[in-house]
C-alpha cells in the first residue's frame, strides 16, 4: 500500500482514478439496468404504441388529456385516426405553441418515426382514417381538369382559385397550399383539421382527392409559372388594386409633380 | 352689374395698351370703390429657348426624338406580337418569371404612349408660347339693342309661321312630339317579362333525392360525417341541361352534419336528419354563393361582404349586412337510406326583393 500511496501525486494518477471510476459505474449499470429485451409482448405495433404514449405524455397530454379524452384546452383525440396525427404533427401545427384563433404551421420537430409512433398510439384509442399510401395521393392517372372543377366546387371558397389561401372570421384563415406535400393535402381533406370541414371518401372519393392534388400541383406547384410575373400574393383584386392605387397612381402623381416643379424659365428663381 | 361698374383700367382695351415687353406692370390704382390696387401680372420672364435659337433647336430635336422613339416602340409592339411565341417564359429582375410576350407587349405599348405624352409635355414647356394672358370676364347680359332685335325677330317669326292662327297644325305638331317618346318607353318592355313566382320556387320538391355535386350520386345519410361539408343539387338536374345555371343558382345546397346536441334552434333540429342540415348556399344579402364553413364554430362566412351565419342556430345572421337567415331545406331519408327533400324551401332563397314580404 505504501507503494501505491507514494504514487498518488504521479501526473497520471488522476487519469487512472477517473478511468477506474468510469469502469465501475458502467459495469454496475450493465448489471443493474433493466433490459428492454426482457419484455413479454414484443410486437412492433405495441412497441410503437408504447413509444407513442410516452411521446404523447410529453408533447400532447397537457391539452388533450392524459388519455386523449380532451380538456378545455384541446379536443378529444379518440377516433381522429392516424391521418389526423400525421397531418397535425407532420406540418408542425401540433404541439401548438400557444392558444389562439388558429394554430399556424411551423417547423416540425418530430422525426417521421416518432410521428408514426404517436399516430399508432392515437389510433389505438379509437378507429379513424389511416395515413394514406402513395398510391392514394400520387398524381398517376389523375384528371387535372376534373380536379380543377372539384377544387372550385369544394375548396376555392376559402383557399382561393389556385390555392393561395384567404381570410376567415376572427383571425382565422385558410392557408396557402403552395409547398404542402400531397400526403398532407390528402390528410387535410380526409380529416378536416381545425376549422376546415372534412371531405370523407363517402362524399369526395379517393379518385376525386387525387384529381384535386394533381390540379394543385399544376396551378400552385413548385415549378408552376405565373405568366403575369409578380403575383402580389395571387389573392385577386384586393392586393392588385392596392398596388395599382399606390404604385400606379403614385408614379403618375410623382411625374406630374416633377414636371410642374421644374421651371422652364431661363432665370431660375 | 353692367359694364359701367368695371373700372376703366381693368377693361381689356386699357390693359393691352399698358402691355409692354417687360410685362404688364402694375395696372390697378387704389381708389374709393376698389381699396386694393390690382397688382397685375408679374413681368414676363423668358425661357432659354426664347432667347437662344440653338437651345430651341435642341428642344425641337428632343421632342422629335421622343416621337420617333414612340414610333419605334409601336413597331416593336407589332414585331413582338408576330415574333415572340406565346408560351416562352423569361426572367426579369424585379418581376420574376414572366411570359415573354406579355412583357414585350406591355413594355412597348407603355413606352409608345408614354413617349407621345412626354414629347407633348416637353414641346409645350419649351417651345410653345408661354406669354401670360389675362382674359377678363364680361357681363353675361346682352346689350339692350341686341335683346330688342332678338325679341322682334322672334315675334316676326311667330307671325310669319302663323302658328297662332293655324291651330290644326299647332295641335297636331304638339301631338306628334308628345307621342314620339312612347316608342322608347315601349322598348322597356324587353326588360320583362316579370319574374312572376319564379323567385319563390326552386327545383326542390317532396321526395327529390339530394345528389352529391362531386360524384353525381345520391347522398346517403351514412355518407355525411360530422364536421364534413358537401354540396348537393336536386335529383334530375344535370350539368349539361339548358337551364342548369338558372336552376342551380336557386337550388344549390350545402350539407353539413352537426352533433344534434349542438343545434340550438328547435326548428332546425326538427328539419334536419340526425344532425344533417341542408341550407341554401345563396347569401341572403346580394346572392353570392357562400360556403366558407368553419366546422368547429359552425359559422358560414360570405366572401363578398363578410355576412356571417351560425349554422347551429338556424343560420341566424351574426355579422354583416345580410338581412335574414339562410333558408333551410327540410330533409329526411327514404326507405333505402338516401337523403331526400321533404318539400321546397318555405321562403324565397337569396337576396330580398321588393315583393318578398
Amino acid at each position: 500500500m505504501k507503494k501505491l500511496s507514494a504514487r498518488r501525486r504521479h501526473p497520471l494518477a488522476a487519469v487512472v482514478v477517473l478511468l477506474l471510476a468510469l469502469a465501475c459505474t458502467g459495469g454496475l449499470y450493465v448489471l443493474l439496468a433493466p433490459t428492454s429485451e426482457a419484455k413479454a409482448d414484443t410486437t412492433a405495433q405495441s412497441l410503437a404504441i408504447d413509444e407513442g404514449k410516452k411521446l404523447y405524455a410529453v408533447g400532447c397530454a397537457s391539452c388533450h388529456g392524459t388519455g386523449g379524452q380532451g380538456t378545455t384546452d384541446g379536443p378529444s383525440l379518440v377516433g381522429v385516426g392516424a391521418a389526423a396525427v400525421d397531418f397535425q404533427v407532420g406540418t408542425g401545427r401540433m404541439p401548438a405553441q400557444q392558444p389562439g384563433a388558429q394554430v399556424p404551421k411551423k417547423k416540425n420537430i418530430y422525426s417521421q418515426a416518432e410521428i408514426d409512433q404517436l399516430a399508432a398510439y392515437i389510433s389505438s384509442l379509437g378507429a379513424g382514417p389511416n395515413v394514406p399510401t402513395e398510391a392514394q395521393y400520387g398524381p398517376e392517372g389523375a384528371d387535372i381538369a376534373k380536379g380543377g372543377e372539384l377544387f372550385r366546387t369544394n375548396c376555392a371558397q376559402c383557399h382561393n382559385f389556385t390555392g393561395k389561401g384567404g381570410a376567415l372570421t376572427h383571425g382565422k384563415f385558410a392557408p396557402d397550399l403552395e409547398g404542402v406535400s400531397p400526403k398532407h393535402i390528402y390528410e387535410a381533406m380526409q380529416t378536416g383539421p381545425q376549422n376546415m370541414p372534412s371531405f370523407p371518401d363517402t362524399t369526395l372519393s379517393e379518385q376525386n382527392k387525387q384529381d384535386i392534388i394533381a390540379y394543385l400541383d399544376a396551378v400552385n406547384g413548385e415549378d408552376t409559372e405565373s405568366p403575369g410575373g409578380l403575383e402580389l400574393g395571387g389573392l385577386g383584386p384586393v392586393s392588385e388594386g392596392l398596388f395599382g392605387w399606390i404604385f400606379g397612381l403614385g408614379s403618375l402623381i410623382a411625374v406630374a409633380v416633377w414636371v410642374a416643379a421644374r421651371t422652364a424659365k431661363a432665370k431660375k428663381s | 352689374m353692367s359694364s359701367q361698374d368695371i373700372p376703366e383700367e381693368n377693361l381689356p382695351a386699357e390693359q393691352s395698351a399698358g402691355h409692354n415687353d417687360h410685362g404688364h406692370g402694375a395696372v390697378g390704382v387704389a381708389d374709393e370703390k376698389n381699396p386694393f390696387a390690382d397688382p397685375g401680372l408679374p413681368p414676363h420672364e423668358h425661357r432659354i429657348q426664347d432667347i437662344d435659337e440653338r437651345a430651341a433647336r435642341r428642344s425641337e430635336r428632343t421632342v422629335a426624338m421622343m416621337f420617333v422613339l414612340s414610333m419605334l416602340a409601336t413597331v416593336g409592339f407589332i414585331v413582338s406580337y408576330v415574333a415572340i411565341p406565346h408560351d416562352r417564359t423569361i426572367y426579369v429582375f424585379p418581376i420574376g418569371h414572366i411570359n415573354a410576350l406579355n412583357f414585350a407587349l406591355g413594355l412597348t405599348l407603355g413606352a409608345a404612349l408614354f413617349l407621345i405624352g412626354a414629347g407633348a409635355v416637353h414641346w409645350a414647356r419649351t417651345l410653345m408660347s408661354d406669354e401670360e394672358l389675362a382674359d377678363e370676364r364680361h357681363p353675361i347680359e346682352a346689350e339692350p339693342e341686341v335683346k330688342a332685335k332678338v325679341m322682334a325677330d322672334f315675334k316676326q317669326g311667330a307671325k310669319e309661321s302663323a302658328l297662332g292662327r293655324r291651330k290644326l297644325i299647332r295641335n297636331t305638331m304638339f301631338g306628334a312630339l308628345a307621342l314620339f317618346p312612347l316608342s322608347g318607353v315601349m322598348l322597356l318592355r324587353d326588360l320583362g317579362p316579370l319574374p312572376g313566382t319564379k323567385l319563390r320556387h326552386t327545383l326542390w320538391s317532396k321526395g327529390k333525392l339530394l345528389v352529391n355535386m362531386n360524384t353525381n350520386e345520391p347522398l346517403r345519410a351514412s355518407d355525411v360525417a360530422v364536421g364534413s361539408l358537401t354540396f348537393a343539387k336536386p335529383e334530375g338536374l344535370e350539368e349539361h341541361d339548358h337551364e342548369f345555371q338558372t336552376e342551380i343558382a336557386k337550388a344549390a345546397l350545402m350539407i353539413v352534419r352537426i352533433q344534434p346536441d349542438d343545434i340550438k334552434d328547435k326548428r332546425e333540429l326538427e328539419w334536419s336528419h340526425e344532425g344533417i342540415v341542408a341550407y341554401s348556399k345563396i347569401c341572403t344579402h346580394v346572392g353570392c354563393p357562400i360556403s366558407l364553413y368553419e366546422q368547429q364554430t359552425h359559422h358560414v362566412l360570405c366572401p363578398c361582404h363578410q355576412s356571417t351565419f351560425d349554422l347551429s342556430d338556424g343560420a341566424r345572421v351574426i355579422f354583416g349586412p345580410a338581412g335574414h337567415a339562410l333558408p333551410q331545406l327540410r330533409i329526411g331519408v327514404n326507405d333505402e337510406g338516401y337523403l331526400e327533400a321533404l318539400g321546397d324551401f318555405d321562403e324565397p332563397v337569396g337576396p330580398a326583393f321588393w315583393e318578398r314580404g
